[in-house]
């Protein structure tokens, strides 16, 4: 079957009403985090991987694929209106977005961003659709010396290529690897740094660490910091809609903004927020109108909404095809798949096409429900702007508690949390990044059982590792990620790599 | 004066010595674990040591780089923190930790939650404490009940729900 006969199976799935009510919850969701500042898509889906766990496979899945579009549409609603951006994906919205609230034009600052959104989020999902088959033809010839040879790469790319400090990115990288040696090994059953702690042998919670390093880590360096900046809302004056001008100006930014960022996403990069930059600056070269951009171009706001939308979709034709998390959104995504026993990669299109083409066009769905909750209702998301942060935070913390409590109510599991929370807050105040920590210890025990077996293939011969020129291009590429960026910061070129620096999400 | 860009002076940075302490002390732990693991390599003549052991020697390895950077005063300025709120919160979660079998979840959660608003500026507990264990009850009647996640039930829990 075609990939579109595949899609048009997914859409049948994806139409039950259960899982658009999955659907539904999911957008909502994402939305309401994506607005909210602090948290953002990866925490949300943490969050509800234990709540989620007696549900429905499918419909769990699709819920938290509507938070991931979800986050992206809600981000700029704070970017533009508060001039904070509600997650990483949409700082560079808040640039020209939040001048143009300012002079009023609010209105279609936001319709700009949703729209683009839309129509970015739907290229990028059929993209996803007519790719995802192609590569798992290719990834079928895959063997264990490739995998590790792709994981190696995410490693580099995710700790060390972008941020501006690889020594920080590579130190967070290894203590999540080191993390990720804790509990039985997999292939020889040995405990290994477990003290004799019963707890400890069945490894650390991956959802446990996501929500501390997060939830508690962004609460108290939150808390902690001295200066309290008032944030002010400012309110949307006028129509939302567009004229005809913004239309316009708006198209061309959306669609390049869906092809920059796209294959950015589906790059083992780290994150939606380096499209966003690409696209800015692609806009701010190509645009007509160069005196208004600082001042609130509506180009600066289209381009790099779609770029996130797009990303968003080309994050996840590794993770469907591959099994390989680019971001950390991406990162707990696989922890909710093997959490229903589901691994994904080239098999899982041949053992559940149902689930995968259902997941693949619920995105449709959802990207639709999103262009509804984000335009017409627009006031709500505003409203949940005016929560006051002391309510706000201790409920983020409640439920941080509660999806950990649900999951293994033990003291030693909250002391963890508790553990992990203050590692996060550390880490924060001395400028190391998060997702490279998260990464390590979901990705570190595949790369290493990955290394094994390719090892034990080759009877212990590490040259085999090279010999599959796949194989061999993708470390080469990770070694140029690792070491060009480190001769461009000592030659004091590193301002562009720390603006690139990728966050959470 | 010329040439005088009022850097302050790079100084030894003692916080970023100590973390490069505790890197060294996490390699080392792993090395030490490693050491004790029966290595069955097998063909591969990669056991369950081997990563362990390049992990530890890598972080050791960045210990030594942190802590260059840190004798230059490399590590970025950190931005000034209040203990106080911080201390609100890490106290909310321990409490929550040490009372949630005793009182059960809404209780427990609810002095986090009084906790974590105080921390963030809303200091009067005798009105954040109820309002937590009223909200924290709520959360744990829609997700015990309905979603059937096991949330330890405490006095309050099994005097609404006697069935718990």
């Amino acid at each position: 079957m075609s990939a579109f006969e595949f899609l048009m199976q997914g859409l049948g799935t994806a139409a039950d009403p259960m899982m658009l009510l999955y659907a539904l919850i999911g957008v909502t969701l994402g939305t309401a985090v994506g607005v909210l500042p602090g948290i953002g898509p990866a925490l949300t889906v943490a969050l509800l991987l234990p709540v989620t766990y007696r549900l429905d496979p499918a419909g769990s899945l699709i819920m938290f694929a509507g938070i991931y579009y979800g986050g992206m549409y809600g981000g700029s609603t704070t970017s533009i209106l508060l001039n904070t951006p509600g997650e990483s994906a949409s700082i560079i919205t808040a640039l020209e977005g939040n001048k143009m609230a300012r002079k009023g034009r609010g209105g279609p600052a936001l319709a700009t961003a949703a729209i683009g959104s839309f129509i970015a989020g739907l290229i990028a999902t059929l993209l996803l659709a007519f790719l995802a088959p192609w590569i798992v033809k290719v990834a079928l010839v895959f063997g264990p010396r490739e995998y590790f040879a792709l994981m190696v790469l995410a490693f580099v790319t995710v700790s060390a290529a972008f941020g501006d400090s690889a020594l920080r990115g590579l130190t967070s990288l290894f203590l999540g690897l080191a993390l990720a040696c804790i509990g039985i090994d997999q292939l020889t059953g040995q405990a290994r740094l477990s003290f004799g702690v019963p707890e400890l042998l069945d490894g650390i919670e991956v959802t446990t660490m996501a929500v501390a390093m997060f939830a508690l880590g962004e609460a108290l360096f939150i808390a902690g910091q001295r200066l309290q900046v008032e944030d002010e809302v400012t309110a949307v004056k006028g129509s939302i809609w567009m004229s005809r001008r913004d239309w316009a100006r708006s198209w061309k930014p959306w669609l390049r903004g869906t092809f920059i960022g796209f294959p950015i996403g589906a790059m083992p990069a780290g994150g939606a927020e380096i499209g966003t930059f690409l696209s800015y600056a692609t806009e701010k070269k190509l645009t007509k109108h160069p005196e208004e951009f600082g001042n609130g171009a509506i180009e600066g706001v289209a381009g790099p909404e779609a770029a996130n939308n797009a990303s968003a979709a080309g994050t996840l034709v590794p993770l469907l095809t591959l099994g390989l998390p680019t971001s950390a959104t991406a990162a707990i995504m696989l922890a909710g798949f093997q959490q229903f026993g589901l691994q994904p990669g080239p098999l899982l299109f041949a053992t559940n096409p149902t689930l995968v083409w259902g997941l693949i066009a619920s995105l449709l769905i959802a990207n639709a429900m999103l262009l509804v909750l984000n335009l017409p209702l627009i006031g709500l998301w505003v409203k949940l702007l005016t929560v006051p942060k002391p309510w706000l935070y201790a409920g983020i913390l409640l439920f941080a508690t509660l999806g950990t409590i649900g999951a293994n109510p033990s003291a030693f599991e909250l002391g963890m949390l508790l553990g992990f929370g203050v590692l996060g807050y550390v880490m924060r105040l001395f400028g190391y990044p998060i997702a490279p920590i998260v990464v390590g210890l979901i990705l570190g025990p595949m790369a290493e059982q990955q290394l094994r077996r390719a090892l034990s293939i080759s009877q212990g011969d590490w040259t085999t590792l090279v010999q599959s020129p796949i194989a061999a291009v993708l470390l080469g590429i990770a070694a140029l990620a690792l070491i060009v960026p480190l001769i461009l910061r000592a030659r004091g070129k590193g301002e562009v790599l720390s603006q690139l620096a990728g966050e959470e999400d | 004066m010329s040439g005088n860009r009022h850097e302050p002076p790079r100084r030894r940075d003692t916080a970023a010595l100590i973390i490069a302490a505790g890197l060294v002390a996490v390699g080392g732990v792993m090395l030490w674990d490693s050491a004790r693991l029966a290595d069955l390599g097998g063909y591969s003549g990669v056991g369950p040591a081997s990563v362990p052991r390049v992990v530890g020697f890598a972080l050791i390895g960045l210990a030594a780089w942190t802590a260059i950077e840190a004798l230059r005063g490399d590590f970025p300025q950190r931005p000034p923190q209040n203990a106080v709120p911080v201390l609100w919160i890490v106290a909310g979660l321990a409490a929550q930790l040490m009372l949630l079998h005793v009182a059960g979840f809404s209780i427990a959660t609810g002095i986090l939650f009084a906790f974590t608003a105080r921390a963030f500026g809303k200091r009067n507990l005798a009105m954040t404490i109820p309002i937590g264990i009223v909200f924290a009850f709520v959360v744990w009647a829609i997700f015990s009940q309905l979603l059937m996640l096991h949330l330890p039930a405490g006095p309050l829990e099994h005097l609404v729900f006697p069935r718990g």
